[in-house]
């Protein structure tokens, strides 16, 4: 289909475009970490907004564990076409989100190929879940591993006031 | 601007009824868990009726009680149209959230509907 091609380059070009525009000031340490975050707060706000469009016509959330089942299903199904996998949590604001093949990782490689390139490419998505989750009410801090293209692992852990 | 305030002291007062309305969710039936919630409580002159979204945004609409033709459907349809208006507002670029709104687009919908309400 179409459009899933059009967001995935859109993607990997504001990934490039982000690096190159760190790449022309100095510093190479600080380069990684304001281009992650800047990848970050963008997916921060695309989030915000998209949760916002999805939640329009559901009924009112029970509970946290609800809201992530929903973030799992209807959320992932509608931006990357697919469930998550597998979500594990510990019932005290940890929860492990598990995708086994992420649909932004898949054209990288199959294996261990590539691997220290792909938390640029996860960074994003890990504030798209921020920003949905935070316009629900609830503040997190949510990081991304990879350990075998093209699957990821996604760990949210809630911030409880 | 002393009408102004009035409304202002009456949506303000509304906010807890609306909180005691959303926090009682947990304990009744899952069937209750709709975004609008009716009548918040009537006033000698006004009605006032709320709704709460998923992302904890409160609307109020504010009504003159001798407005009777109102019902119920078209209070919830007003409701419907002021959600989807303010999802626009959201995921307008130049939205930064929390703060007020500003869209146009968004002020001619809620002036519309006012318009037709009376």
């Amino acid at each position: 289909m179409a459009d899933n091609a059009l967001f995935e380059f859109l993607h990997m070009e504001i990934v490039a475009h982000v690096y190159k525009e760190q790449a022309t000031r100095e510093d190479i340490d600080k380069e990684r970490v304001t281009c992650v975050s800047t990848l970050e707060l963008m997916g921060f706000r695309v989030g915000q907004g998209l949760i916002e469009r999805f939640t329009k016509d559901c009924p009112t959330f029970k509970d946290d564990l609800d809201i992530m089942k929903f973030l799992c299903k209807d959320l992932w199904s509608t931006i990357f076409k697919k469930q998550i996998d597998n979500l594990r949590t510990n019932h005290q604001g940890t929860y492990v989100l598990q995708d086994n093949k992420f649909a932004l990782l898949t054209q990288f490689s199959s294996g261990k190929q590539y691997l220290e390139e792909a938390p640029k490419y996860l960074a994003f998505s890990c504030g798209l879940i921020r920003g949905a989750l935070s316009n629900l009410g609830l503040e997190s801090v949510v990081t991304a591993e990879v350990s075998l293209m093209p699957s990821c692992k996604f760990q949210v852990v809630i911030q409880k006031l | 601007l002393n009408g102004e305030l009035k409304f202002h002291y009456t949506v303000h007062t509304s906010l807890d009824v609306v909180e005691e309305k959303i926090s009682g969710v947990g304990k009744a039936l899952a069937d209750q868990r709709e975004l609008y919630l009716g009548l918040l409580y009537p006033t000698e002159d006004y009605k006032v009726y709320g709704y709460v979204t998923n992302s904890k945004v409160k609307f109020v609409i504010v009504v003159d009680s001798s407005n009777t033709s109102l019902r119920d459907n078209e209070i919830r349809s007003m409701f419907r149209k002021l959600h989807n208006s303010f999802t626009d507002v959201m995921c307008n670029p130049f939205y930064n959230p929390g703060d007020p709104i500003q869209s146009k687009a968004f002020d001619s919908i809620v002036s519309t509907m006012m318009v037709q309400a009376c």
